[in-house]
């Protein structure tokens, strides 16, 4: 392990130094991987490879597998799936996992759930980490100041090789927040508002190291909401250094380090920040101050706006994003002009590994107790993972939900891609609380706006789109 | 993998910004657990109606690019979902080579292991090929990967920038498991000293 004692480095530098296993001239290196996330859509051709020439894992016991893109959210998913080729995809999985005898959650486990928050939830994850899966929202891991980065399938193999990749580093770019969040903006706007200034390319070719007081002063699930989406921002990662906060939720968790090693190992962590004087070849600021709940109107995580204000027009943009502005109006059935808040909606979808978690959870109950859904909007909450229904649950929150008229289900993907049967409609608008609005992809011609849980619950209750700020200010 | 050396082509004009994984193969056709067969699904929603039928004025079904294997595209193709199947798709369909002013990290590492040139380009050169690929048939670029050049229909050559690396490895069609297995000795030592220096992992 390299240990560079002069010049100041940044948390990303530190992070890289401490995994570099060999590295070339041209400073192409390989990376020592910690933690290896397998899922059952990116992964069937990876272990397909290892065995047609007669592979093994290097290190099954840094590997973990968990079924989430495909399963059904339905209570009756203990029966199986119905859908064909999604049953062969988790039965390839639980084949190749016992096969290969990696850390495995099946389906029917209360620990199953989105692979990025199950990582985090048992401990998996841990600061100064070096943390990949054939998923680009790896990106989350990054709040617990982890180098984490999604992969494509022949890098999964090779991870579950050689438990190494081939990288070259990238640049190190700051995005600070100053100051503090006004009432009702949260971590899901904190991220919004930054791709918007950034857009969907600005951390291209990028580790992005989110800091500032905002950042600091967030729980550990807002902080996964924000590195959930740099890769939204175009960025290869996401990091925050780890303080407190990420020791306090890491302590005691099943695969979390204890006693005597639970100390060598906060000492270490203590060391992971940015050291004074490190360079950063981008500097994005944003004053917290200025944020407002933000909302997308577009097909592209950068078409993020503050609720307050109106669909923009195609001639409001330049180069080819005036193209790309007038298909999405298009595709989203808007007029440039119109009032964000008055965008109806037909449905609202709670989950996804941006907004999934606990915490998520209780913000939008907390929109909801004593209200009840808009007449003709449908909703649906899908716990991140089988701890968190079973704690929800425990705190009576699918109670609320069901009396507000929302669906109650088991963990998984769900609705942020559709690949189970939970889909929207061909025109059908949505409140999701996920991260892609991209065409398609809650399903078929389906209409995605992206805002934060409470703001998703709020316009299921109003059944437009609504300013929190003012909503929240209304008796239930 | 197959070897990249030079490549004449059909080259199809795909101008739209910030194309993703999921118009270039949506999600209904990653259930598959196989590597092939991709290609009749590349840009399905953008290439089918409902029903299956084709959409004349979507540029692949078009007499002249149905046997394009180079795309001259908008800025950040590729970006969104880490999917091989995007690369998959475009491979199984014939595409070779894509060029672009940019690209999605993840998008662009994947088209290295399959084959598959990803060249970036400054816009003026970019909207010049785009001109060409306008041009049809008619229009083939020719990409030439040992002199780094892609050379338009009026013998233009613009130049482009690749890690050496992914050169050797893209000329060769080395596979990098194969390459890093070698290494062994540096990964069991790396390991050695991790369970001394970080004995929590
Ligand atoms: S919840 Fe959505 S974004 Fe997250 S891993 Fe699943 S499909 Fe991907």
């Amino acid at each position: 392990m390299t240990q560079h004692a002069g010049a100041p480095r940044t948390l990303y530098d530190k992070i890289w130094d401490a995994h570099v296993v060999d590295r070339q001239d041209d400073g192409t290196c390989l990376l020592y991987i910690d933690r290896h996330l397998v899922h059952e859509v990116t992964s069937p051709q990876a272990f397909e490879g290892l065995r047609m020439t007669g592979r093994k894992v290097r290190a099954p016991e840094r590997t973990i597998a968990v079924p989430d893109h495909n399963v059904p959210t339905t209570w009756d998913r203990e029966t199986g799936i119905d859908n064909e080729e999604s049953r062969i995809q988790v039965d390839a999985l639980d084949r190749n996992a016992r096969e290969f005898g990696v850390h495995y959650y099946p389906v029917n486990d209360i620990r199953q759930g989105i692979v990025h928050i199950v990582g985090p939830e048992q401990g998996w994850t841990l600061p100064g980490m070096t943390v990949v899966c054939g998923d680009s929202h790896t990106a989350t891991h990054g709040a617990f100041g982890a180098l984490a980065h999604g992969i494509g399938t022949s890098e999964v193999e090779h991870v579950l090789a050689t438990q190494t990749l081939i990288q070259k580093k990238s640049k190190n770019m700051k995005v600070e927040i100053t100051g503090r969040l006004a009432p009702g903006v949260t971590a899901k706007d904190v991220v919004l508002a930054i791709i918007a200034k950034t857009g969907t390319a600005g951390g291209t070719g990028h580790v992005i190291e989110y800091c500032g007081e905002v950042i600091r002063n967030l729980s550990m699930e807002g902080r996964m909401t924000i590195c959930n989406m740099a890769i939204e921002g175009g960025a290869r990662a996401g990091l925050i250094a780890p303080d407190e906060v990420t020791f306090t939720y890491v302590k005691g968790r099943p695969h979390a380090p204890k006693g005597a090693q639970w100390e060598a190992a906060v000492a270490w962590w203590k060391t992971l920040f940015s050291d004074e004087g490190a360079q950063f070849d981008k500097v994005v600021t944003l004053r917290g101050e200025d944020i407002a709940p933000t909302v997308t109107w577009g097909t592209s995580p950068e078409d993020a706006l503050p609720i307050t204000a109106r669909i923009p027009a195609p001639e409001d943009f330049t180069g080819g994003k005036v193209d790309a502005a007038r298909r999405s109006l298009d595709y989203m059935g808007l007029t440039a002009g119109t009032p964000l808040t008055d965008v109806t909606i037909d449905a609202v979808f709670i989950g996804s590994c941006t907004n999934g978690r606990i915490e998520d959870l209780r913000a939008a109950a907390d929109v909801l107790r004593g209200r009840k859904l808009a007449s003709g909007v449908r909703g649906m909450v899908v716990p991140g993972s089988g701890l968190v229904r079973a704690m929800a649950e425990e705190e009576g929150l699918d109670v609320i939900f069901k009396e507000a008229g929302f669906e109650w289900r088991l963990a998984g993907c769900s609705m942020c891609l559709g690949m189970n049967p939970d889909q929207l409609a061909p025109g059908e608008r949505c409140a999701a609380t996920s991260n892609r609005n991209f065409e398609g992809r809650q399903g078929y011609k389906g209409r995605t706006h992206l805002m934060s849980p409470a703001m998703a619950a709020a316009a299921g209750v109003a059944g437009h789109l609504v300013d929190i700020r003012e909503f929240a200010a209304q008796p239930a | 993998m197959d070897k990249f050396t030079t490549l004449t082509g059909i080259a199809a004009p795909m101008p739209l910004v910030n194309i993703d994984t999921d118009m270039i193969i949506p999600k209904q056709f990653l259930k598959t657990i196989k590597r092939s067969g991709l290609g009749v699904s590349l840009f399905d929603e953008m290439r089918y109606d409902r029903d299956g039928n084709e959409i004349p004025d979507f540029v692949l079904n078009k007499p002249a690019y149905r046997d394009a294997q180079i795309l001259v595209a908008g800025d950040n193709f590729g970006c969104g979902s880490s999917r091989e199947h995007a690369p998959w798709a475009l491979l199984d369909f014939g595409i070779r080579c894509v060029i672009s002013t940019s690209f999605a990290d993840i998008f662009f590492n994947n088209c290295f292991k399959n084959g598959i040139l990803p060249v970036v380009l400054p816009q003026e050169a970019v909207d010049a090929l785009m001109r060409d690929a306008e041009n049809g048939a008619n229009a083939r670029l020719t990409v030439d990967l040992e002199t780094q050049t892609v050379t338009g229909a009026d013998d233009t050559a613009y130049r482009f920038e690749i890690d050496p690396f992914r050169k050797h490895c893209l000329l060769n069609g080395l596979d990098d498991i194969g390459l890093t297995m070698e290494r062994a000795p540096a990964i069991d030592s790396f390991e050695t000293q991790m369970a001394q220096a970080r004995p929590w992992i």
